[in-house]
């Protein structure tokens, strides 16, 4: 038998490709966190006769907490198939670091999940009576905070990876650390549509999403070695 | 000095030194709550705004930022659980999960009640009582997470990264939430520094009572830690023994 010594980053371009590709072969893992995106956000104006201005001043806070529901829920796949059918020991033994590995991992499975949330999100501030100034600012910030939301959620979804049942835990678990990006990333489009300047707001959240970048593989890392023995 | 670390580190240690340790500092803090909150309650002269109504701050002062302390040392047991492998520092950091948590309970009950009379409503969503919140949420993560494993080193150690992860992001949490909003108070240090804010008669008996809740806070800890050593520990030869010593007395 030959070894085929592989270099870090055909390696980690092969990770990135496995989990593409697995996304496509099951496109519910894309399609139903963004229905699951547009129906959560549609039941806010249902709940409630609410004035159309009051609704508008209230979408970012509306669009960015299902935003968090949803890259929380898909995040629950993350590791789940690797971890039975045993290819997250396999990654756990590979030589190469894991770190990176974690790293391509998330940022592969935000692509398919936290991207199209972005793309919809539009739509839904148009359903909720977004000011038209707002929309901008959403963006940018939905593209600097959903990758932060899928770090953090994947430190809980690999803590919980052995756990048969983690759903609610999960929840528990990451909803408290996921706050800030909430408070920033609704930040960004309020301070918009108070007619104030958004750069510092926009900083703060790239300055989340650098640190989720740096630490938190590091937990992922070390929560995953906690479960796979 | 190393070598008394190092013993503080063996369960079997831990358990035996605290033992002729514990009722002492017991009887301490039972003293010194009784002196706080006696003096306090019932004989610190009365505000001269919130009448009465401020005495709650012998209770809710101490709890709130006992909360915040007791984290402190659960990420500090946590770090020493996941380098050195200490056993015991992870028994600490279980207690301390629960009472950090009672603590910030505490602290939003006394002072909801201290927020109706003054700020006119039981909860705001300022920065203070959000943090607090979210304190209180990460706290039962930790317990909730703990608690779901069937096997006792999973847990630990998953409870260990957890309460880390919280240590990064509590500071942003906090953070966040003065960026966000802000009503409450700063803290006015008692009138240690300016005399004229508050007479010694109020802020003695407070002194008083926050050590008092220091000592409550290491005693529960202690006592705490003492049961889960047991518990875990109940193959061992020494505790056998000592349960036998126990029962035979009896």
């Amino acid at each position: 038998m030959s070894r085929v010594a592989l270099g870090l980053g055909a390696s980690l371009r092969a990770t990135l490709r496995r989990e593409l590709q697995l996304a496509i072969s099951s496109p519910g893992k894309i399609v139903n966190p963004l229905m699951f995106f547009v129906i959560a956000s549609s039941l806010f104006p249902l709940s409630g006769r609410l004035d159309i201005d009051v609704l508008g001043s209230i979408a970012p806070g509306i669009i960015w907490v299902t935003a968090l529901l949803a890259v929380m829920l898909s995040m629950e796949s993350l590791f789940r198939s690797d971890y039975d059918d045993g290819s997250l020991e396999q990654l756990l033994l590979s030589p190469q670091p894991l770190y990176f590995h974690v790293l391509i991992k998330v940022l592969g499975h935000w692509l398919v999940t936290g991207l199209p949330l972005v793309v919809v999100a539009p739509l839904l501030g148009l359903l909720l009576n977004l000011p038209a100034q707002g929309y901008v600012p959403l963006l940018i910030g939905l593209v600097l905070g959903t990758p932060t939301l899928s770090l953090i959620a994947a430190i809980g979804t690999a803590l919980t990876v052995a756990l048969a049942r983690s759903g609610v835990l999960l929840a528990v678990l990451v909803l408290p650390l996921s706050i800030p990006v909430l408070v920033f990333g609704a930040g960004v489009v309020d301070t918009a549509l108070n007619g104030l300047p958004v750069a510092g707001v926009i900083a703060l959240l790239a300055a989340l999403l650098v640190l989720a970048l740096s630490f938190a593989p590091l937990a992922i890392v070390a929560a995953l070695r906690i479960n796979v023995q | 000095m190393w070598q008394w670390f190092y013993k503080l580190g063996s369960p079997r240690h831990f358990y035996e030194m605290t033992t002729g340790f514990v009722p002492w500092l017991a009887r301490a803090t039972f003293l010194l709550l009784a002196i706080g909150l006696v003096w306090g309650l019932g004989f610190a002269p009365p505000d001269y705004q919130m009448g009465d109504n401020y005495r709650i701050i012998y209770i809710h002062v101490p709890t709130a930022s006992g909360a915040i302390w007791i984290y402190a040392m659960m990420a500090v047991m946590a770090a020493m659980h996941m380098i050195w492998n200490i056993k015991v520092a992870d028994m600490v950091a279980k207690s301390c999960a629960l009472i950090g948590a009672s603590f910030c309970a505490v602290a939003l009950v006394t002072g909801a009640f201290w927020g109706k009379p003054t700020w006119g409503t039981y909860w705001i969503w300022d920065a203070k009582l959000t943090a607090t919140l979210i304190l209180f949420f990460v706290y039962v993560g930790v317990m909730a997470l703990r608690s779901a494993f069937d096997s006792e080193t999973a847990a630990s150690k998953a409870a260990s990264v957890l309460t880390l992860v919280g240590v990064v992001n509590l500071p942003i949490i906090y953070y966040a939430a003065y960026w966000w909003n802000t009503l409450h108070q700063r803290s006015s240090e008692l009138g240690v520094r300016d005399a004229s804010a508050n007479p010694p008669e109020i802020w003695i008996p407070a002194v008083f009572s926050g050590f008092g809740l220091i000592g409550l806070i290491f005693v529960i800890i202690i006592l705490h830690t003492r049961n889960e050593i047991l518990l875990r520990e109940r193959r061992a030869q020494w505790v056998q023994e000592l349960v036998q010593q126990e029962t035979g007395n009896a």
